[in-house]
């Protein structure tokens, strides 16, 4: 009974103590995330409802322009030079996450194994994405020159090409140039997360599969490849939408030229608003990118929630 | 002793010959800088002459590069910004990192998705409005519109980085000093942050690497010369209409290269856990 009484005082007293306890935690958090929400809302938040105000406007460089509802959108839609720009991202995409993919999980396989010097290699592999993307472009578009390309003198050097090749000058070369240099500079963190995903594979699975008589193509086939899914989706979605809002690699490269042939989202945008002024039209063209980051988003989400 | 053979050979044609591959096509474009920077211009324009290797090793274009041009200037403003948008962000951070993988609150987990989506919100969606906001708050034209907005994708990165660190750390750890009468802040600052330097560090070096590398927003908000960071500066002043100075081009590449790379290689190892970790946790 004296127990019992006891105890009922202990908790009434102490309830209150622990809601109290329970509300001056919710404040400190709310003090603690405040900063990153201000900067968050002021600086991100707004400006993207700005964007679309913007693109619902005829704003040119100076004057703020008048509301044309959706006539930006429905004039883009039907410029032939946008729609390739669509079909160019498209490429641009696809292409280099292919390359990366496939080339990061032969690299991320051949860094798995022990060899010596293997921290080395590893760290030197990781350069291209460290270095500041406009100053290694910098040096693939001199790599590109047309008189004095160093490419084509490698390859004319090896007996692969008979004629030099026209890197950037031609439309289809162009194309093939923004890929390779896109592949490169995003190499290294397809490697580097795939290796990150391999190492957690237990080596006892691939005893156990080995045991049973699976050949290395099986073992990789029905052990690794369903394990490293989780990994490949998440580089994957993760790339696709930073590639489709590239900008650097094309504006240094080629300016999304020649003859249009390299243009993407990004660097048309920054034609249309910036170097034409026409802000209204160029802040749809970038609002263009928004179902692209929805689609990754939502994959994301999906992958997440999953593990 | 011929199955050794055999061995020896299936190693260097399965592993060795594609690795060295894959190093020549990763690093032949760095080791074209380094000896384009080092050559005279008779011979960078002379297809007589070795192309690849340098015959006579010459600082000339480090020298026209830092007569000519703002090029130190530039340094100074790349690290100042970059310094500056790496502590502010890694600040606001580590407290929301703290916040959502420690308390308890309402909209903690709808607060902690956000963040998580800014991140993936690519600079080249919204350029256009952030050139105007910066213009409203004065900022246009200065290094402080990059400071100002490089947090904005330098944040997001950070809190989520961190709060996988916070979160690997044993809750009973400040618990009990918390209990032994340290304040929640006298327990972040003297039991959880320096269990989560490897994350703090990583973190702060890469928003420093980062922001030493952006080129969409410092292109957009800055064109004076004076207030240009390193990333923008050498292609768009240096490249004088149609007239490419190459040797000075590859010259001013190394020197903007060489100080991320150098804080990579020191830190090679926070950043190759740091980078595993954040692929694993996505």
């Amino acid at each position: 009974m004296r127990v019992m009484a006891e105890t009922a005082a202990r908790y009434a007293h102490a309830r209150p103590r622990a809601s109290r306890f329970l509300r001056h935690e919710a404040l400190t958090g709310y003090a603690m995330i405040s900063p990153a929400l201000f900067l968050l809302a002021v600086l991100l938040a707004y400006p993207f409802v700005l964007a679309v105000y913007i693109s619902l406007t005829d704003r040119v460089l100076g004057e703020p322009g008048s509301f044309v509802w959706i006539r930006n959108f429905v004039k883009l839609l039907q410029d032939p030079l946008f729609r390739q720009t669509v079909w160019n991202s498209f490429v641009y995409t696809v292409s280099t996450v292919f390359l990366k993919l496939s080339l990061g999980l032969i690299l991320a396989l051949l860094l798995n194994q022990e060899f010596p010097c293997r921290n080395l290699v590893r760290g030197a592999l990781l350069l291209p994405w460290i270095v500041p993307t406009s100053l290694s472009v910098l040096t693939w578009l001199w790599m590109f020159d047309s008189l004095f390309s160093v490419v084509n003198y490698l390859l004319l050097a090896l007996g692969l090409i008979s004629r030099k090749i026209p890197w950037l000058g031609d439309p289809f070369w162009a194309m093939i140039s923004v890929i390779i240099v896109n592949t490169w500079r995003g190499l290294p963190f397809f490697a580097a997360s795939l290796l990150a995903g391999l190492m957690t594979i237990p080596r006892e699975l691939y005893e156990a599969a080995q045991s049973d008589g699976a050949k290395p193509l099986a073992c990789f086939w029905f052990v690794t490849l369903p394990l490293l899914r989780p990994v490949i989706a998440v580089v994957v979605l993760f790339s696709t939408i930073w590639t489709f809002a590239d900008f650097q690699i094309v504006y240094i490269l080629t300016h999304g030229g020649p003859v249009n042939a390299t243009q993407i989202f990004a660097t048309m945008a920054y034609d249309v608003a910036l170097v034409a002024g026409r802000i209204g039209e160029g802040s749809a063209i970038s609002l263009f990118l928004f179902p692209a980051l929805l689609v990754v988003i939502i994959g994301l989400l999906h992958y997440l929630r999953r593990e | 002793m011929r199955r050794r053979v055999h061995r020896g050979l299936k190693r260097i044609l399965g592993l060795y010959l594609p690795l060295a591959a894959f190093l020549f096509f990763a690093l032949f474009p760095f080791y074209w800088m380094t000896i384009s920077a080092f050559k005279a211009n008779r011979e960078l324009y002379n297809l007589q002459a070795k192309r690849l290797w340098i015959e006579q090793p010459t600082l000339e274009q480090f020298r026209e590069l830092f007569r000519k041009t703002a090029a130190l200037r530039w340094l100074w403003n790349s690290f100042v910004v970059s310094a500056l948008a790496a502590f502010i962000s890694l600040t606001l951070g580590v407290m929301a990192g703290y916040a959502l993988a420690r308390l308890r609150f309402p909209g903690a987990e709808a607060f902690g998705l956000a963040t998580f989506i800014t991140y993936l919100v690519p600079t080249t969606l919204l350029f256009i409005p952030l050139a105007s906001v910066v213009q409203r708050l004065g900022l246009s034209n200065t290094i402080w519109s990059m400071v100002a907005t490089y947090p904005t994708f330098l944040v997001p990165f950070c809190t989520w980085m961190l709060i996988a660190y916070f979160k690997s750390i044993p809750r009973d750890m400040e618990e009990c000093a918390m209990i032994d009468g340290c304040s929640r802040a006298g327990a972040l600052v003297r039991i959880v942050l320096p269990v989560a330097i490897p994350g703090i560090v990583f973190s702060g070096m890469f928003s420093f690497t980062l922001s030493w590398n952006e080129f969409v927003y410092a292109l957009t908000f800055v064109s004076a010369t004076t207030q240009k960071t390193m990333s923008v500066a050498v292609p768009t002043e240096l490249i004088r209409g149609d007239a490419y100075f190459w040797g000075e081009l590859m010259a001013a590449s190394l020197v903007g290269s060489v100080p991320v790379a150098l804080l990579y290689s020191f830190f090679m190892d926070y950043f190759v856990s740091g980078l595993t970790a954040g692929a694993l946790k996505g």
